[in-house]
């Protein structure tokens, strides 16, 4: 109706209905009121977290910042540290690395590019789906099962080998999944120029798909091993160590004798009385907290490298 | 012995004269001896669907061979055959023959890719990659196992294509740099850069000004001396501008099923296909009353 009143006699749209309406927006403008408010609020509480585990922490990291970095775990407030956790976590982090993102990466290759569209892939993608939300301390209970005890012989038991495999099952559907979508949303325009200039599947896959793909993939992966890096549960169930000596390890006990991660070192260091061990806990928290973000840059510069390679 | 891995062999039978049927009263008339693609009844499905059906024609060695018709009538769907490109769509599957220089094409011993390297294609929309330029032209060559320098052949393919002026100074730099007509030039020198025998072209112009339209059609129009060009296009007058053959197709309701299916109602010199064509559909079409 305001249309047609806005329109003068000639049939020609008047200033009228073109020019800005007087009347505020009032639904568009609480909307925007409520994102801005939900924005606002998501930021506030990363850095309320951020500055009480800082603040918390500062007394630790301040009077002894290498000490605590460096020194094993102990039962002395003034002695402990979490370098025990550091190499537990950043072993995690290569197993993670080497096993999961392989297997990982390569399903979704699988399936997106030669597996049939019928009802088996289907159900496998859903379950793929599904296993992302499993809680992980099924998976530690799984780890449990095959990787301390079935498989003993190889992982030693309770080890970092048996942690790394555990958490590589856990994130594997992420990273599953975050690669089947940047596979996906690579434009078949490109796959259907090389093939049609006499590429096989392969060398589309390889020259066109990987390398279109690898951005949206690196950012799964990192996401996957900040995932991994911040799992306690899964690795108290496989037998992750509160306390050892360290005295002499072997190389093979590096990889099959006792462990502990920065996640466990938190945990264990929460739970002790708090007159004395105030700081620590809070203080392992940032030490995770940085080497998360030292992931991610590296992920950061890796991609803006890439995409400035491929000229986008 | 197998030859079957040379890339440069399609088959390794030698080509038995006397097989294409040569039909007279097929609408393959008059085509010059002996036609590059010979397509008898050649039907494609997308699953159950009936995309296009009954097709029957020749294509001319060294002509430009126009398809026109309204939209989804198959013009496509048919060209994406002459190049295997159907078969990366799951759902797609043809009945008939399409014969390649007496070759059947779709002959299970027939390998898909080494078939695209002998018949290239231009899309509709031009997909550079993501490289340089020079990388985009290398491209085919490269996978088709040529190594070492290939300056010549990139200068060679951008000199073919039009397009070797205005890049000549950046063939370093990224494809996706360059204006759309000269994006689409690559791809033309991207697909002639394998030395293809036939260069098939999906609606190469419809994303460009009439100026890059223009370069184009004089390029086709040249490189006729050298290939053999299939395009589909929307533009009637492009199709009477360069084309030496237009193939006419429609789409028709299914009395059964309801569903349209594509034909191909005529196909004649493109001379006589706009100046007295035999169907009143043709007619219709050309003339702007349809479609
Ligand atoms: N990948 C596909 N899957 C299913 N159906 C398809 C597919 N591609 C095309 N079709 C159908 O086949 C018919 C012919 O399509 P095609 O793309 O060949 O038409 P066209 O003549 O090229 O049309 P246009 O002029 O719009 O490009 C259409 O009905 C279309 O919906
Ligand atoms: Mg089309």
């Amino acid at each position: 109706m305001s249309n047609t009143a806005k329109t003068s006699a000639t049939g020609r749209p008047s200033l009228g209905s073109l020019q800005k309406r007087r009347t505020a927006d009032v639904k568009g403008q609480v909307f925007l009121g409520l994102l801005l408010l939900a924005v606002g609020l998501a930021v506030a509480m990363v850095l309320a977290v951020l500055f009480s585990v800082i603040v918390d922490g500062l007394d630790v990291l301040g009077s002894r910042l290498w000490s605590f970095l460096s020194n094993p775990s102990s039962s002395d407030p003034e002695k402990a540290g979490v370098v025990q956790g550091i190499r537990g976590s950043l072993l995690i982090a290569a197993i993670v690395s080497v096993v999961a993102f392989p297997i990982g990466i390569g399903a979704a290759i699988y399936l997106e590019e030669y597996a049939e569209d019928n009802t088996f892939t289907r159900l496998i993608e859903v379950a793929v789906r599904n296993l992302a939300g499993v809680p992980s301390i099924v998976y530690g209970l799984l780890g449990l099962a095959v990787f301390v005890q079935s498989l003993r012989g190889i992982t030693g038991g309770s080890s970092v080998i048996s942690g790394g495999l555990t958490l590589s099952l856990l994130v594997l559907p992420i990273v599953i999944i975050t690669a089947s979508e940047a596979i996906r949303a690579v434009p078949s325009s490109l796959s259907d120029g090389a093939y049609g200039l006499g590429a096989t599947q392969w060398e589309v896959i390889r020259t066109q798909i990987l390398p279109a793909a690898l951005p949206g993939i690196l950012t799964g992966a990192v996401l996957s091993i900040a995932r991994a890096l911040g799992e306690a549960a899964p690795l108290l169930v496989v037998g992750a160590a509160a306390f050892y000596t360290t005295g002499f390890q072997g190389f093979l006990d590096q990889f099959q004798g006792a462990f502990t991660a920065l996640p466990m070192n938190v945990a264990n260091f929460a739970k002790l009385p708090a007159d004395n061990w105030a700081g620590h806990a809070a203080a392992a928290s940032v030490v995770v907290l940085v080497v998360v973000f030292f992931i991610n840059l590296v992920a950061i510069i890796a991609r803006a490298r890439i995409t400035k390679k491929l000229g986008r | 012995m197998s030859t079957e891995t040379e890339a440069p062999t399609i088959k390794t039978e030698i080509p038995t004269d006397g097989q294409t049927a040569a039909s007279d009263e097929l609408p393959s008339k008059g085509v010059a001896s002996p036609p590059v693609f010979t397509a008898r009844d050649l039907t494609v499905y997308y699953g159950d669907f009936r995309a296009v059906g009954d097709v029957n024609l020749d294509i001319g060695e060294r002509e430009i061979t126009a398809f026109i018709g309204p939209s989804g009538c198959g013009k496509s769907t048919i060209l994406r055959c002459f190049n295997r490109m159907n078969d990366l769509i799951d759902i797609a599957r043809i009945e008939g023959s399409l014969l390649y220089h007496d070759i059947d094409l779709y002959d299970p011993e027939v390998d898909p890719v080494a078939v695209r390297r002998r018949i290239g294609m231009v899309f509709q929309k031009p997909n550079p990659f993501p490289k340089s330029i020079y990388d985009n032209v290398a491209y085919g060559p490269r996978i088709a196992g040529v190594k070492g320098s290939m300056d010549d052949l990139v200068e060679e393919s951008l000199i073919g294509a039009g397009l070797w002026a205005e890049v000549k100074d950046r063939l370093g730099s990224s494809a996706l740099g360059l204006s759309g007509g000269q994006q689409q030039r690559l791809c033309i020198a991207r697909a002639i850069a394998v030395s293809p025998d036939v260069l098939l072209m999906d609606e190469p112009c419809s994303a460009l000004d009439p100026i890059a339209t223009g370069t184009i059609e004089e390029l086709m129009k040249e490189m006729k001396n050298e290939y053999t060009i299939v395009i589909v296009t929307h533009n009637m007058q492009q199709a009477a501008r360069v084309s030496d053959r237009t193939a006419f197709f429609t789409a028709e309701a299914d009395e059964a099923t309801g569903q349209r299916r594509g034909k191909l109602v005529e196909y004649d010199e493109t001379s006589l296909i706009f100046s007295n064509p035999n169907d009143d559909r043709t007619e219709a079409y050309i003339t702007g009353r349809f479609g």
